[in-house]
């Protein structure tokens, strides 16, 4: 079934509060800062006009914000809430402890470079040094898909127990606006049921949550994510394929984009996957074979589909738009570790691409594949402007 | 002679792991008998929460919520407001910390609560340091008293709690102490039949962080209360303050000479802490005299 949907024009951020608004979370602790607020404040304006019925929280702080989260969602509330670089990293104690917990918050975090010095542009460090946190990280590229994975997050987040985190590129994204297509309500009611955990804190069966245990016991809550972990993907997938059948929009954990034949691959994270596109468009009407895998999930990390993927293709540009000092680019990183003894010759690049917010035009993109297309491997990171 | 009127419904179980003679455990089965069954516990680290639970067990006949050391106050709030959009608003939310969850890392968490008016009951079980690390100070730790972190004495006064959250005006705050457990019913009774922020800052002498003896803390808390070093009082809306032991009938030298963390003071020093012992009570008195 496939639904005429209307079309509006809407930022990224506001795309969000529109998913939100569809999702219809209980709970909203929320705190403000750039470039996130836009979602927060239209998440204000749905509530106070009365089309939003939510219990929102404006604490003192992201990291109150988080532990409201955390404590809502183990009551049994759909939770949601947002924010951006200092805010996730002053969470960061509580990421895992939402993750422990197994708690299903879904938030939206809007990248934005992490200080110092101070900076408000676009850069993936934020969230990718969230990585070790235990949460379900998904990145999207236009203001279509952030809406439309906002839904699906909540399916994926109250399905698994697991914490899920969605990002787009500050102002590329979270400002930028585009036609985005609303699903109507009937149609997200249909596609996302009602949150209903099989434990919760609840007066008629009293628990306790998260008291000291000992090694073994510990050992096993981290064994017992990890076989969580292992059913990501597929849900991914299959949410991705329900929603699509709703809507004509499908989604899956990669995409990859005309790489049939591919001699370069191009592979890469949120906004800049749209430029890659051109830049792909433009070789493969030059006579080029080049393609584009766009990672949409990176924690857990589809591996296996990014083998698959890639086996073959004889030179793979990872396009990194953060930088971990002392080692890189974070994708290439987990591109390395994904793709290790996969066949010999094989040349991977990682190309440290719009960091700390940059502009990376789809000429640039080009010049990059004309320069690595024949070079030799080359294993450290590689700066480019 | 004082009948204590406290009736146990079987919310605190036996088992639990406080050391023997410790009156936050009393302190605990008081107060959660009295909150009821209706209610859900949020605990961040603390001696109170290794009183409550290390799993599998739990000490606590309601549902409990770990959480972290300075998330007590924003914790309670995410319950609360999960139960409302559930339809259960009556539900009682009691936040169980320590002074270092309140006073220092809980504090700035606690204050954004009491600023929203949050329905959460918080008790705050104050031993006046981390004595669940072992013994160090912490912002509710008294001028002179010794600590791990303060071996010579610490050099700086208790921080004022009470007038801390009087400046938020929120409907109640109140103090007690497990050798008042009457008061203590009465005050959590009366808390919990309010709506919005309400804390109870209960005096905890520790016996081994302060040096008592295993049979002497109730002794030490009455003493604390009769000496005005740590007065009974509640504060409505956040100005209208109540004495509920209206005099101080105990030079704090009796106070100070029950606890080994104050036994190098000498007479000097034992003056200056009455002399300020006096200058509070007479501020509080003041206090007390406006609001009527």
């Amino acid at each position: 079934m496939t639904e005429l949907n209307n079309h509006v024009l809407l930022s990224g951020n506001h795309a969000v509060a529109w998913g939100v608004k569809l999702a219809r979370p209980h709970v909203a602790p929320l705190y403000p800062i750039t470039p996130q607020t836009p979602i927060l404040e239209k998440i204000t304006e749905f509530q106070s006009q009365g089309e939003l019925d939510i219990e929102l929280l404006t604490p003192e702080s992201e990291h109150s914000a988080m532990a409201a989260c955390i404590s809502a969602s183990l009551t049994g509330a759909r939770v949601f809430t947002a924010t951006s670089s200092q805010g996730l990293l002053l969470m960061h104690e509580l990421l895992h402890y939402a993750a422990g917990a197994r708690s299903s918050i879904v938030m939206f975090n809007v990248n934005r470079t992490p200080a110092s010095p101070w900076g408000f542009w676009p850069d993936q460090l934020d969230s990718l040094s969230q990585r070790d946190t235990g949460w379900i990280q998904l990145y999207s590229e236009t203001p279509q898909e952030s809406l439309d994975s906002v839904i699906q997050a909540f399916g994926l987040a109250e399905t698994l127990g697991l914490p899920t985190m969605i990002s787009h590129d500050a102002f590329y994204v979270s400002h930028s606006v585009e036609p985005v297509s609303l699903p109507s309500q009937a149609l997200v009611n249909e596609f996302l049921p009602p949150f209903e955990p099989t434990r919760k804190l609840d007066t008629a069966s009293p628990q306790a949550f998260g008291a000291p245990i000992d090694q073994v016991t510990w050992n096993r809550s981290r064994q017992e994510m990890h076989a969580t972990m292992a059913q990501v993907s597929d849900l991914v997938s299959s949410l991705g394929q329900e929603w699509g059948q709703l809507t004509g929009r499908h989604y899956a954990p990669l995409e990859a984009y005309r790489t049939e034949d591919a001699d370069v691959v191009i592979v890469t994270m949120g906004s800049m996957c749209g430029t890659a596109r051109e830049a792909v468009d433009s070789l493969r009407e030059q006579g080029q074979a080049v393609g584009l895998l766009k990672i949409r999930l990176f924690r857990p990390l589809p591996a296996e589909a990014i083998r698959q993927a890639l086996d073959g293709v004889p030179c793979t540009l990872v396009l990194d738009r953060n930088y971990s000092p002392g080692m890189g680019g974070i994708l290439h990183q987990e591109l390395k570790g994904a793709l290790y003894g996969l066949n010999q010759g094989q040349r991977l690049y990682g190309l440290l691409a719009g960091v700390g917010g940059t502009n990376v035009g789809s000429a640039k993109i080009q010049q990059w594949v004309a320069e690595y297309c024949d070079a030799k491997p080359y294993n450290d990171p590689i700066w480019v402007e | 002679m004082e009948l204590i009127d406290y009736h146990d419904e079987g919310q605190f179980f036996s088992g639990h792991v406080a050391c023997a003679g410790c009156v936050e455990a009393l302190s605990l089965r008081v107060i959660l008998n009295t909150v009821g069954k209706d209610a859900i516990a949020v605990v961040p680290p603390s001696c109170g929460a290794v009183i409550c639970a290390g799993y599998p067990n739990s000490a606590v006949n309601i549902p409990a919520f770990h959480t972290t050391l300075e998330s007590g106050a924003a914790s309670a709030s995410g319950v609360k407001r999960a139960l409302v959009a559930q339809g259960k608003p009556d539900t009682t939310v009691v936040c169980l910390a320590g002074d270092g969850g309140t006073y220092d890392i809980g504090l700035q968490a606690l204050s954004s609560a009491a600023e929203r008016n949050e329905d959460i009951l918080y008790i705050c079980f104050d031993n006046e340091g981390y004595m669940n690390t072992g013994g160090q100070k912490s912002s509710s730790t008294p001028l002179n008293a010794v600590t791990g972190s303060t071996p010579a004495g610490k050099t700086t006064a208790k921080k004022n709690m009470i007038e801390i959250l009087a400046a938020h005006r929120i409907p109640y705050i109140a103090t007690t102490t497990p050798g008042h457990i009457n008061d203590m019913v009465a005050k959590v009774k009366k808390a919990t039949n309010i709506r919005g922020t309400r804390v109870i800052l209960v005096l905890i002498p520790c016996l081994a962080g302060w040096g008592v003896a295993d049979d002497a803390a109730v002794k030490t808390a009455r003493l604390a209360v009769d000496s005005g070093i740590f007065p009974l009082l509640e504060v409505e809306d956040g100005l209208n303050y109540t004495l509920n032991q209206d005099t101080k009938n105990q030079p704090v030298d009796d106070y100070l000479r029950q606890q080994k963390r104050y036994r190098h003071l000498e007479s000097e020093a034992i003056a200056n802490i009455q002399a300020e012992v006096d200058k509070d009570w007479q501020r509080l008195t003041q206090r007390v005299a406006s609001a009527s």
